[in-house]
């Protein structure tokens, strides 16, 4: 299964090259997908359009993170919105904390905070705004705040070998929790209404059509970064014995071993990369509010990466870009069918087509490509057919 | 770069038409009196004969009981303009979008309507969460939007035209009221847990705590509690009314929650016969659901109902009965929607422009005399309206009774000085 | 609470205890049809709320259709309503069961995803067949007050009702369970369903019944739940989290442990609710529910091992 682009680079290349991309297959299907998100959506459309895009593309962070501790390691987290509201809130303290100088908020009985505290006669700015007075700090709490939140909603319960199903609704019941508990601390969160009206990061406009173009090439290599990082911890060790345990976890443990914390490993790490999109999710649209951390956008992040094919990672940022464009096509025109429509394909999906687009990929456009190749130029001294796994090894 | 071929596109547009208008001016059957490209130079969805506004509220998803209403009446009025001539020669075309009852979707619907669509105004929003969604979008875009519900005041943008009451209005003539007929003087605040059942409380706890209180020394509020959103469970916060047993019950319990609300006090036996209470958040049509018998006898404070008996109501209830049903109510956050188009339409007439800064200019002191609730006009300077507070008796069939309406317009007063 | 008086006090205690006991007969019935789902056939039914929605969608607008032809049935319609919610549920369900749930017993994760789906056309059925707006039953007269005990007490009559008919379908099924051929079977094709089938019980049938039934209960359930709270389309996503933990905290497909859960989470919740206001009383709901499953990570009462 040696390139032979790659013979010529050194060891250490080599073995970075097999763990990230597996093959040739691989690297190309990863290729078309930044030449897409890079290049394509940027030039085709309109400011609007991509700023939508964008979005979508937050989003498939939480699909990313689910297709490695859903689809990967079998863990289903119907709250993967928690991760997500928390990278989201920590972007959107800091900005709310940045629009809220004191000139801009004069008109207020106390400058200088938040409008909302002011609302709700909240005097001075409580402790816990502090740290999201420096961006580096805001930055470590998006990634430190929902590993640590990960940590304690997974470790007594990996240990007690909890899993499926129960696991599934507590994580449920703890998105349930966090929504209450920000709708109920107004004063501290904002409550319903979110926090709003966020203008500037670090002296610079993020509402403009110049930033926003900037926000979304920051996003799609974010993504692209997670997606490459994801890979690498699948071609490991760790990886291998995650998928293993999903299939067979008695044999596993059998074998010695301690698949606990190679669990909550997965989950934290699932947890980070949906915080990163909640936080990108904040900058490009512009505030955040406690409707995208409840019980149901959770469960539509298992639906984007159910339609992408739960194993794939690639996939997830497909299904993500395909559930939400067809969400905003079809609400333009049907607003009321939409939900029948929505509903009947994930049933489609589970039943027919478990793998989701990977799946027909897999099955079907990935026999016909290798058809065509194989009869046209058979090189490489091996023939796509052959080839039995791309995207994520299994 | 589909932008910048837009704008080019739109300034050829414009080039062409008033070429056109130069070269032909006599040919033009419409609108000689108001050629296009003296009424729109912002590049607003404005042709010859048409205008084209925005309408975002929520069609799906758990808003969709309470805005379904605010559509209707928003049509009905744009219908009847549209029958009398339009605005300025020009019949309105609507694009409606849904909200979906969640805020980023408001955010995202606004967005295409200002920048894609071009609309030269939008009706739309009812909860707090989603005007404060759109309301930096609206600001930035530089469009307008026609907000229907009765809400907690704080702001005044001047990208918003408030149809209905803020906070004070709302509430202090009721409290009054409350003090003066039906010997209030120990207030249970009770809402649900967002913005403006805060915010009014919050009013209202001041009003009773500074004002009622100089009046009589016994006034005060021996309890305040706040239930999430679709909260069905308040058997708990009965059984600690009863304890306290409060003159008067204040309730802004809002949307679903409502109908348990109700349906719990009746079963706990907290009724009309022994205990008052007052709601600044039930109307007809959250009545449909709780059921009049359920009810029956407790208070509203608002500014619209539809049992009113003046002759412009009751073409309105016969107009919008026949367009949506004999079976349709009409709540008060209904007939303020249906008060948008109409003082859009007046004020674009004012200014002889579909302009945003024009018709903003234009709005100070637009004056509806004919409007359902009776005369109204918009504020000199932060476009709310002046209306008269009501007070009505809930009745068996889901209906008020209207037992006071105050004297005097009261003014919307969105920043109150000493309710901070 | 200095304040009060002793009788006061009194007072207060037995209306609490007795909202605590109409709660946990609504987490209890709410749970029950999860329960019998999830006991028989290891499957989660995301789409539960919907059916308890169905409920009482079938109620008002048979309230509706009595109200307008028989004006003289008005105050005994409850009675017919009952068994007619269980019915309408029943046979959604059934059909439910035959075209989607059948195919994905061996992937239990997969079904809570299927039902999802199921969920929101349910929703947009709702919505479009009925209406987006809410409704409400008539309810007769002698369902509606309270029956006064003293000045101060008063206990909600439909409270009492809720309470007889929780009993009654608890008993009913724990006696249709063991005494009844059909009971009989459901218990033999969860115990072993490769020899239940070769004995020449049907299992597919079986199934499908169970699943019915289930639906059913919620049916009534649902039904019963319009004297107390709304009937929107999207009225289920108040009951969906609830009605999961009580069944997690019972343990999963144990009777008296749905019963013990049903209790545990009603003692808590009126407790917080009478001493905090509504919204944190709920997040520290959770989280307590979140600390006990630490400790007993299988529920309170659980006779079998999770997968």
């Amino acid at each position: 299964m040696i390139n032979p682009i790659n013979q010529a680079e050194s060891s250490f290349g080599k073995v970075l090259y097999e763990r990230l991309f597996k093959n040739k297959e691989g690297l190309i299907a990863f290729a078309i997908l930044a030449f897409v998100i890079l290049i394509i959506f940027p030039t085709v459309l309109s400011p609007f359009r991509l700023n939508l895009t964008g979005k979508y593309l937050c989003y498939a962070f939480a699909a990313v993170g689910l297709v490695m501790c859903w689809g990967n390691a079998g863990i289903l987290c119907l709250g993967q919105g928690l991760f997500f509201g928390a990278g989201g809130y920590c972007m959107a303290m800091f900005l709310k904390l940045e629009a809220s100088d004191p000139e801009s908020t004069a008109i207020q009985s106390t400058p200088g905070i938040p409008d909302f505290m002011d609302w709700n006669q909240v005097t001075e700015l409580p402790w816990f705004w502090n740290p999201f007075k420096s961006l580096p700090l805001t930055i470590a709490l998006i990634i430190t705040l929902p590993a640590l939140l990960a940590y304690i909603l997974s470790v007594f319960y990996f240990k007690g070998r909890v899993s499926g199903v129960v696991f599934a609704i507590l994580t449920q019941s703890m998105v349930a929790c966090l929504w209450y508990f920000i709708v109920g601390n107004q004063g501290y969160f904002g409550g319903i209404n979110g926090i709003t009206d966020l203008k500037t990061l670090k002296g610079w406009d993020i509402r403009t059509e110049d930033a926003h173009y900037l926000l979304y090439y920051l996003c799609c290599f974010l993504l692209l970064f997670c997606i490459l990082l994801s890979r690498y911890i699948l071609s490991t060790r760790l990886g291998r014995v995650l998928i293993a345990q999903r299939d067979k976890e008695m044999r596993v443990r059998f074998s010695g071993y301690n698949i606990t914390s190679f669990r909550i490993f997965i989950f934290c790490f699932a947890a980070v990369v949906s915080s990163i999109g909640g936080a990108m999710f904040t900058l490009q649209v512009g505030f955040m509010s406690p409707n995208l951390i409840g019980i149901v956008p959770s469960i539509d992040m298992v639906i984007f990466t159910a339609v992408g094919g739960r194993e794939s990672l690639l996939g997830a940022v497909y299904g993500a870009l395909a559930v939400n464009a067809a969400k905003t096509a079809f609400s333009e025109a049907y607003a009321a069918q939409w939900l029948f429509f929505y509903g009947a394909t994930f049933i489609v999906i589970v039943l027919y087509l478990p793998k989701g687009l990977a799946g027909i990929y897999h099955d079907h456009i990935k026999k016909w490509i290798g058809k065509s190749m194989s009869s046209s130029k058979n090189n490489d001294g091996e023939t796509p057919a052959l080839v039995t796994e791309e995207k994520n090894a299994e | 770069m589909m932008h910048k071929t837009n704008q080019l596109k739109r300034k050829l547009k414009t080039l062409f038409s008033v070429f056109f208008l130069l070269s032909s001016s006599s040919f033009v059957m419409g609108n000689e009196e108001f050629p296009t490209a003296e009424v729109c130079k912002t590049g607003l969805a404005v042709t010859d004969d048409t205008v084209t506004v925005g309408q975002l509220h929520s069609i799906t998803g758990t808003m969709a009981i309470s805005e379904t209403g605010s559509v209707e009446a928003e049509r009905l009025a744009i219908k009847q303009i549209n029958d009398m001539g339009g605005v300025l020669g020009r019949k309105i075309e609507i694009i409606q979008e849904d909200g979906a009852s969640d805020w980023p979707t408001f955010a995202e619907k606004s967005k295409k309507l200002i920048i894609q669509d071009k609309v030269a105004c939008v009706f739309g929003c009812w909860t707090s969460a989603s005007r404060k969604a759109v309301l930096p979008i609206f600001e930035k875009e530089n469009n307008m939007l026609y907000y229907p519900t009765f809400y907690e005041g704080l702001e005044a943008s001047k990208n918003v035209v408030y149809t209905g009451q803020e906070a004070v209005q709302q509430i202090l003539w009721g409290l009054d009221w409350a003090y003066e007929n039906l010997g209030a003087r120990t207030f249970y605040l009770i809402g649900s847990d967002y913005i403006w059942p805060r915010t009014s409380n919050k009013i209202a706890r001041n009003h009773i705590e500074r004002f009622l209180k100089k009046k009589d020394s016994k006034c005060k509020v021996v309890g305040e509690e706040y239930y999430p959103l679709g909260h069905t469970n308040f058997r708990s916060l009965i059984n600690k009314v009863k304890l306290k047993k409060p003159d008067l019950i204040y309730s802004i319990v809002v949307g679903g929650s409502n109908v348990a609300w109700y349906k719990q006090l009746k079963a706990a036996g907290i009724t009309s016969n022994k205990y008052n209470l007052l709601t600044i958040s039930t109307t007809e049509d959250e009545l449909l659901g709780i059921g009049g018998e359920n009810a029956e006898g407790f208070y509203a404070c608002m500014k619209y109902f539809q049992s009113q008996k003046n002759p412009n109501n009751q073409a309105f209830v016969k107009a919008f009965k026949e367009m949506w049903g004999e079976d349709s109510v009409i709540g008060d956050v209904t007939q303020a929607a249906y008060l948008g188009p109409w003082i859009w339409k007046a004020a674009v007439e004012k200014a002889g422009s579909f302009d945003i800064d024009n018709v903003h200019a234009a709005h100070p002191n637009i004056e509806l005399p004919d409007a359902p609730e009776g005369y109204v006009r918009v504020h000199e300077t932060n476009q709310h309206l002046y209306s008269r507070a009501k007070i009505g008796k809930i009745t068996k069939d889901g209906q008020f009774e209207v037992m006071a309406i105050s004297d005097d317009l009261i003014e919307p007063d969105p920043f109150p000085k000493g309710y901070q | 609470m200095g304040d009060y008086t002793f009788d006061e006090i009194y007072a207060i205690v037995v209306m609490q205890s007795f909202s605590g006991v109409s709660l946990m007969c609504i987490y209890i019935l709410m749970g029950l049809g999860l329960y019998i789902i999830f006991g028989q056939m290891g499957v989660i039914n995301m789409a539960h709320a919907e059916f308890l929605v169905l409920g009482s969608y079938t109620m008002c607008l048979f309230s509706k259709f009595v109200t307008e032809n028989m004006p003289a049935f008005e105050n005994y319609y409850v009675i017919f309503a009952i068994p007619l919610s269980f019915g309408v549920a029943f046979g959604v369900g059934y059909l439910v069961e035959w075209f989607l749930i059948s195919r994905l017993y061996h992937r239990p994760l997969d079904t809570l995803l299927a039902t999802w789906g199921l969920s929101l056309i349910m929703q947009q059925c709702f919505r479009s067949f009925i209406g987006a707006r809410e409704m409400s039953a008539d309810l007769p007269e002698w369902l509606l007050g309270s029956w006064a005990a003293s000045d101060i007490i008063d206990i909600p009559i439909s409270g009492l009702v809720l309470l007889l008919l929780t009993v009654f379908l608890i008993v009913g099924l724990a006696l249709f369970k063991t005494k009844t051929r059909m009971g009989l079977r459901m218990q033999a094709t969860t115990q072993n369903r490769e020899m239940t089938g070769a004995l020449g019980i049907n299992t597919k049938m079986t199934d499908r019944i169970t699943f019915g039934i289930a639906c059913g209960i919620s049916g009534i359930a649902g039904a019963f739940f319009t004297t107390m709270a709304s009937t929107s389309p999207s009225a289920g996503t108040n009951y969906i989290v609830d009605s999961f933990l009580v069944l997690v905290v019972g343990g999963l497909g144990s009777l008296v442990g749905l019963f013990v859960s049903g209790g545990f989470l009603a003692l808590l919740s009126s407790i917080l609710e009478f001493f905090m206001t509504g919204s944190i009383a709920k997040v520290w709901l959770y989280l307590v529910i979140f600390v006990v499953l630490m400790k007993f990570t299988r529920g309170l009462f659980s006779d079998k091992v999770r997968s």
